[in-house]
């Protein structure tokens, strides 16, 4: 549903692009997950999408329709992203903030009407933040801050979820229960893209794997092939070795103890 | 709370403008005063009632709108809850812009907030790109810094202008500068109201823009809004309404700052609302003051400016201690 093809995006008085010719899909009903060291372009794609960052070239197209050709409503209709932060300075009742995933659904005068409510209240159950619907932003955990937001996401009613970094600073429940959450969103048709770090929780859930590496594509497809030493060793550049978890088979990453910093 | 504010607000807002047009230096009836607003009984009192008392409320009521509304957006465009224009030197840059403008001659009560206008859109944005360099985009208090340094250039900037002035002009201008509606006319009032109703018409428009752009520029993109022009539109206008207030009644601090805080505490939180309510209590709070400043020290009036301070200070305070 969002293809991405040979992008480009250079920081102005920057030597290198930050990216450089990245392309991949994001489908519909299919986790895709987004990893690669810090500063290889991740969050660059996700702001080039967003269109706060302008691209140098390449394009990118939400079902077929070129991001210029959509107005940046239109887009909000169709594509949800939650950013690696957020933090509110004046704090909102959590059914308020959700609200706010109607905006671009809203005229500037027209009030929010039955259709928005009943959004807003399938985006909070989907998200299963009910609990904590009557509480403020500022009272929140912050793994049930990062639910609430994805809540607020799912308002905006689209049928695909860009998630950058969302279970950072999460405790193992926490994050294992997020990562439940976007599965359960994919299947039931979602097109979810995820921007993660967490590489073995990556190769548990998601069906495709695009590892990028100094804004290019280092390697892409089903998380057994991306997850190979002979294939993260030099992009991370550091040693380690990938074995299976016993659990459930799927690969597993471990870092080697290795070299002085 | 939240259901009551409104009732309240405006019976507060009514009762202080009655109580306004009341109190003055000359003592009259209830029922005097009453026959003046309609135009009967003697001709002094209706001269007083009419032609100094109803422009001076009208205009403390339209400055105090104007204040609260552009604080309450600056606020929340801004990210920011120590935003305010006079803090942020946009009152500052309005009045270096008035004072050009009469010191060309051209004061006319339409061209005086235009040029004050232009003074405060070149400090706000003084101020951000200051604050930007300063790297204190996610301080609240790196951009207020900014804002009181540019203020206090404006500042020197006016002294610098009337170096030269007459003294009745410079001692006018220092009158200016410490806020006040005294000496107010139907045609100021009038000139003011226009401006008020186009700048806070546009604001309240804006309201659901401002409810995204608090979330932050990125989330404000995410859902669909083209925030950094939407922002812009924001200082703009917020500009405009400060500035219309520091041509009509000079340099009003503080009100910007602690009436949204107000309303918020009430429950309203969603922009649009919100700016309306700022614009009840902006306006109660600017009678109440001017009120304060009549009586207080009779027959002297105090600077406007001065009694909103001493409201506004202690509460600056207190919010700035939420930061440290």
């Amino acid at each position: 549903m969002i293809a991405f093809r040979d992008v480009m995006v250079r920081y102005p008085r920057a030597e290198q692009p930050a990216v450089d010719g990245v392309s991949f899909d994001a489908g519909r009903g299919a986790i895709t997950a987004l990893v690669g060291p810090n500063g290889s372009g991740k969050s660059t794609l996700v702001g080039a999408l967003l269109r706060l960052q302008d691209r140098a070239g390449g394009a990118i197209t939400i079902d077929d329709v070129s991001l210029d050709a959509l107005d940046r409503r239109a887009f909000a209709r169709r594509v949800a992203v939650v950013t690696q932060r957020e933090a509110l300075v004046f704090p909102l009742p959590v059914r308020e903030y959700v609200a706010l995933g109607r905006y671009p659904h809203e005229g500037a005068w027209r009030a929010a009407g039955q259709s928005d409510d009943a959004a807003v209240g399938r985006a909070i159950a989907l998200a299963g933040v009910e609990p904590l619907a009557e509480r403020r932003t500022h009272e929140l955990s912050g793994g049930e801050w990062q639910r609430v937001r994805i809540a607020r996401a799912l308002a905006q009613g689209g049928d695909a979820l860009v998630l950058d970094e969302p279970t950072t600073f999460l405790d193992i429940a926490h994050e294992m229960a997020m990562f439940e959450l976007f599965s359960r969103l994919s299947k039931s048709g979602m097109a979810v893209l995820l921007v993660s770090h967490q590489l073995n929780l990556v190769a548990r859930f998601a069906d495709t794997m695009v590892l990028l590496n100094r804004g290019r594509v280092a390697a892409a497809g089903p998380p057994a092939d991306v997850m190979r030493a002979s294939v993260l060793e030099p992009v991370y550049d550091w040693p380690l070795v990938v074995t299976h978890d016993p659990a459930v088979g799927a690969p597993a990453l471990l870092p080697l103890r290795g070299r002085a910093p | 709370m939240r259901r009551m504010f409104w009732p309240l607000a405006i019976a507060v807002l009514a009762v202080l403008v009655v109580a306004a047009v009341v109190w003055g230096a000359v003592p009259l009836s209830l029922h005097a005063i009453a026959a003046a607003v309609m135009g009967r009984g003697d001709p002094d009192t209706v001269a007083i009632v009419r032609t100094l008392r109803e422009p001076r409320v009208a205009l403390a009521v339209l400055v105090g709108a104007a204040l609260g509304m552009s604080g309450g957006a600056l606020q929340g465009s801004l990210r920011n809850a120590l935003a305010e224009p006079y803090l942020l030197g946009v009152s500052g840059g309005a009045a270096v812009g008035a004072v050009v403008v009469v010191s060309m001659g051209f004061a006319t009560p339409f061209l005086l907030p235009l040029g004050a206008f232009a003074g405060a859109a070149l400090a706000i944005g003084a101020a951000i790109a200051v604050a930007r360099a300063a790297g204190g985009r996610a301080d609240p208090r790196v951009l207020l810094m900014a804002g009181v340094v540019i203020g206090a250039f404006a500042n020197a900037a006016i002294m610098v202008l009337l170096a030269d002035a007459p003294a009745d002009t410079v001692r006018g201008a220092l009158w200016w500068m410490m806020g006040s509606v005294a000496g107010a006319d139907w045609t100021q009032v009038g000139w003011l109201a226009a401006y008020t109703a186009a700048g806070g018409g546009a604001l309240l428009a804006m309201g659901r823009d401002i409810d995204l752009l608090a979330l932050g520029e990125e989330s404000a993109a995410g859902l669909g809004l083209d925030a950094e022009r939407a922002g812009r539109r924001v200082f703009l206008v917020s500009s405009l309404l400060a500035a219309a207030t520091v041509a009509a009644a000079g340099l009003v601090g503080f009100v910007g700052l602690v009436v949204p805080h107000m309303v918020r505490a009430a429950g309203l939180r969603r922009h649009r609302p919100l700016l309306l309510g700022s614009a009840i209590l902006g306006a109660a709070l600017v009678v109440s003051a001017d009120l304060v400043a009549r009586v207080a020290h009779p027959p002297a009036d105090l600077p406007l400016g001065a009694v909103t301070a001493i409201v506004g200070v202690p509460f600056f305070l207190v919010q700035l201690r939420r930061f440290a």
